[in-house]
């Protein structure tokens, strides 16, 4: 920053602002100064900022989420550091730091997690920690013990959580819901053998239970924190059974047992696997190193959809470009003369299809592309039955379309925009030469062109790499490769397929997808990087 | 044998089509192409049985009745959609130009460590589009669930925090080169009149930059307008949800049959971006080349 050495006219109240107090001995000159507005207005966005990340650390603190309070505790101190501390090398922070911390969380925390979850097996079947499998294993294998005593049993309700009372011949009452185990409570009154009233619950009369029975038979209280000891269950809201799981976990010795026979924690694969590698589902999230990256390559119902998917979006992000680019090039060739008239009308409507919002406009297509009703069939084609968006190619010709659609009005402009910038006496002087037209297009308008317009090419290749709206919305990808072994379609792209492995279907696999996201980025992020070295973008930082 | 007017004319007139007249048939032509599906989904709008095979008479029958419905099922709240969409397009705009704009005028008057190194990695994690990391967004936004339930799922503060994640990257580059132009001298001056760096941000900078702001706030603004996944996977209940989600999940439920409705909720969805682009058309233009020139 280059700031004067000269002494502002000698203003009688001390100057407010961090820059003037960075520069006098005596830091603390707020205090004595006129406070301006602009003090005003950061001293309370910086309060407001303390208040709300204080709060965030006690009750991140109540819910111990560490993470969350270690941020907090550092964001804190980083933003009343830059904020009030006087000092000239600050002040670019002063200007960084809200932004940065939105970053930091929002983005860079996500790729890194995003990397992490690459690297392990986590998804349908592989969703929490071992101890949670344990869990889920023992209570869906739960059958009621034989000759197991009854309990007087009430529901209960706390808030809207469903909870149980119940009473043991001449023990305690105890009270426990899903996710807390049974405790005594001292104080519950009990009649004929159940609980009657509680206090801090609401015990459910007969027309509730009745109303809320599909819930109430879901409902497994557990006896203890050891899900060995099984749980309690009912069938009728008024007495409970104790069910006992026919499987046995030895926490001591992580060994499984079931009636079919005993069960080792597989820590490489995350699952409980038997002698003869016989495996219990579910299983837990273990890092599994690089096999996610592998199997992409190597896992036969996985490479061949990934390799045509991998080809098709490179077709289509190119194929995209080089047409809405050569559409927008033909027309803006054609209408920048000076004798065409009406260049401003021609303007303002051939941008509309760029200012339609583009998840419309794909649903608007997909309503016209119809097999049975659609206005393309029906209409220009004469009661024609083509299926457009049924066919794998005629499917993937109907993206094309709809996004040259969707993008030559702004490759109108932008090549509009940079004819319009190249010099005349460069095209005068070749004329003079004696240059034909095409000689003219080839060798001066299309190079200085391209000059220009690079840049953005480019950046529409990265967009349309990843371009999810306009296949999801138009085609969802399909229509579907019935013979692939995942759910993939014909003209799903590498960031659809990512979508519908995390997110859709029976199997999703978060670990997986991550894997390919971090493909993806690799791919659009060296290209990128190869042509701005080319285009000299960033030579221009210092 | 013809009078030496006639040809005179035909040449003339032979000359206009060779020179002129072509260029209008083929400004035709692409007018056609890129109004034809506005006019279709126009007519659809309008029509009276509102579904898909009967929008293929163009305008052969009018009523209003589609919008009515639209504005009147308490099944997909149309004008809670709407609301919601702008108030989170316009706050996150509003959002990502205040951020990027700082930023990008630290980058462009201050040199400090780092300063090289910030700028290239913006740039870099930029390429990785939040879009690919919804499944760690998603996770993140659980967490912080617990401590600041309003950043949670299904609240679009969250949403919308999510969204100004992405504020510094491609638009403080664009920012950045523009901010660039405008010659130092003016700060300096600025300076020595007495003005902290927090004026000539506020109250000069960011006047002389209007244009490329304009820019900035309008993509952004149409960005999240036009997200769909982010959106889908944040927000659930049906009066929180954006235009994208809603109106996606109302006309697939039924896509034939609620044809007409979703015509005319997309009518009146397109018409504030469909004027903000004619009013702002002369900046996207000179914005958009500008940055690319600039880097």
């Amino acid at each position: 920053m280059t700031t004067s050495t000269a002494v502002p006219p000698a203003p009688p109240a001390p100057p407010t602002t961090p820059t003037e107090t960075s520069r006098r001995p005596r830091p603390e000159s707020h205090a004595r100064g006129a406070l301006t507005m602009g003090y005003v207005a950061k001293l309370l966005l910086v309060a407001l900022v303390d208040a709300l990340g204080v709060y965030g650390i006690f009750a991140g603190s109540a819910h111990e989420s560490w993470g969350i309070v270690g941020f907090l505790a550092f964001a804190l101190l980083l933003v009343n550091l830059v904020y009030f501390v006087p000092s000239r090398r600050l002040i670019p922070a002063k200007y960084l730091v809200p932004g940065l911390l939105f970053l930091l969380v929002y983005q860079v925390f996500v790729v890194m997690y995003t990397g992490y979850t690459a690297f392990t097996n986590w998804g349908d079947g592989h969703n929490s920690t071992q101890s949670d499998a344990v869990t889920a294993i023992l209570s869906q294998n739960e059958r009621r013990v034989d000759g197991s005593p009854s309990y007087g049993l009430s529901v209960v309700e706390k808030g809207t959580t469903l909870g149980f009372a119940v009473v043991a011949p001449g023990k305690t009452p105890q009270v426990g819901t899903a996710a807390s185990p049974l405790t005594d409570v001292p104080g519950a009154t009990v009649a004929n053998g159940v609980v009657t009233a509680l206090p801090g619950y609401s015990v459910l009369d007969f027309s509730s239970i009745v109303q809320r029975q599909q819930e109430i038979t879901n409902l497994r209280v557990p006896v203890s924190a050891n899900p060995n000891d099984g749980s309690i269950r009912t069938t009728d809201g008024s007495v409970g059974y104790l069910y006992r799981s026919t499987y046995s976990y030895d926490a001591a010795t992580g060994i499984l047992t079931g009636p079919e026979g005993t069960y080792r924690a597989d820590e490489k694969v995350g699952n409980f696997v038997d002698a003869k590698g016989q495996k219990i589902e579910p299983g837990w999230k273990v890092a599994v190193g690089f096999k996610n990256f592998t199997d992409v390559l190597t896992d036969s119902s996985l490479r061949g959809p990934f390799v045509s998917v991998l080809i098709w979006t490179f077709a289509f992000a190119i194929l995209s470009v080089l047409l809405s680019f050569g559409l927008g090039l033909f027309l803006a060739i054609t209408l920048n003369h000076p004798r065409v008239r009406g260049q401003r009308l021609y303007r303002s409507l051939l941008i509309l299809p760029y200012a339609m919002p583009a998840f419309l406009s794909a649903v608007v297509w997909a309503g016209m592309f119809n097999q049975t009703f659609g206005f393309i069939n029906t209409v220009l084609l004469r009661g024609a039955s083509v299926p457009w968006l049924n066919d794998p190619w005629l499917a993937k010709g109907a993206v094309l379309l709809v996004n040259l659609w969707l993008g030559f009005p702004y490759m109108f402009l932008v090549c509009t925009g940079a004819l319009q910038s190249i010099p005349a006496d460069a095209i005068e002087a070749a004329k003079i030469d004696g240059a034909s037209g095409p000689r003219i297009f080839r060798s001066i308008t299309l190079p200085l062109l391209l000059v220009s317009t690079a840049p953005l090419l480019i950046s529409s290749f990265a967009f349309n790499f990843n371009n999810f709206n306009i296949i999801y919305l138009l085609t969802q990808g399909g229509p579907r490769d019935l013979t692939a072994g995942v759910n993939v379609g014909s003209t799903d792209i590498l960031i659809s397929f990512v979508y519908k492995l995390a997110f859709q279907g029976v199997n999703r696999q978060y670990g997986l997808a991550c894997a390919i996201s971090i493909l993806i980025f690799l791919i659009v992020a060296s290209i990128s990087a190869a042509t701005f070295r080319r285009t000299r973008a960033l030579e221009e930082l210092n | 044998m013809a009078t030496s007017s006639v040809p005179a004319v035909r040449t003339s007139r032979a000359r206009w089509w060779r020179e002129v007249g072509w260029r209008h048939v083929v400004g035709a032509a692409a007018l056609l192409f890129a109004l034809f599906p506005i006019v279709y989904v126009l007519s659809a709008s309008v029509s009276v049985r509102g579904t898909l095979s009967a929008a293929n008479s163009l305008f052969g029958t009018f009523t209003l009745d589609q919008y009515v419905s639209l504005l009147h099922d308490p099944l997909h709240p149309y004008v809670d959609w709407f609301v919601n969409t702008v108030v989170i397009a316009s706050v996150t705009a509003v959002g990502t130009v205040l951020l990027g704009a700082a930023a990008a005028y630290a980058f462009s008057r201050f040199r400090f460590r780092g300063r090289r190194g910030g700028l290239l990695s913006l740039l870099l994690i930029q390429m990785f589009p939040q879009l690919l990391a919804y499944v760690a967004i998603f996770l993140l936004l659980i967490a912080l669930e617990n401590v600041f339930p309003i950043l949670g799922r299904d609240s679009q503060v969250g949403l919308i925090m999510v969204y100004l994640g992405g504020a510094l990257g491609v638009n403080t580059y664009l920012m950045y080169g523009f901010f660039n132009t405008i010659p130092r001298e003016l700060d300096e001056a600025a300076m020595i009149d007495g003005a902290s760096h927090a004026q000539i941000f506020f109250g000069m900078i960011l006047r002389l930059t209007a244009p490329i702001l304009a820019v900035v706030g309008l993509l952004s603004f149409i960005a999240s307008f036009n997200d769909y996944v982010l959106a889908s996977v944040l927000l659930n209940s049906p009066s929180k949800q954006t235009l994208a989600v809603g109106l996606y999940a109302f006309v697939s439920r039924q896509f034939a049959q609620n044809w007409g409705v979703f015509a005319a909720g997309a009518v009146l969805a397109a018409i504030p971006i469909v004027l903000l682009f004619q009013f702002l058309q002369r900046y996207i233009v000179s914005g958009l080349t500008a940055g690319s020139v600039k880097g």
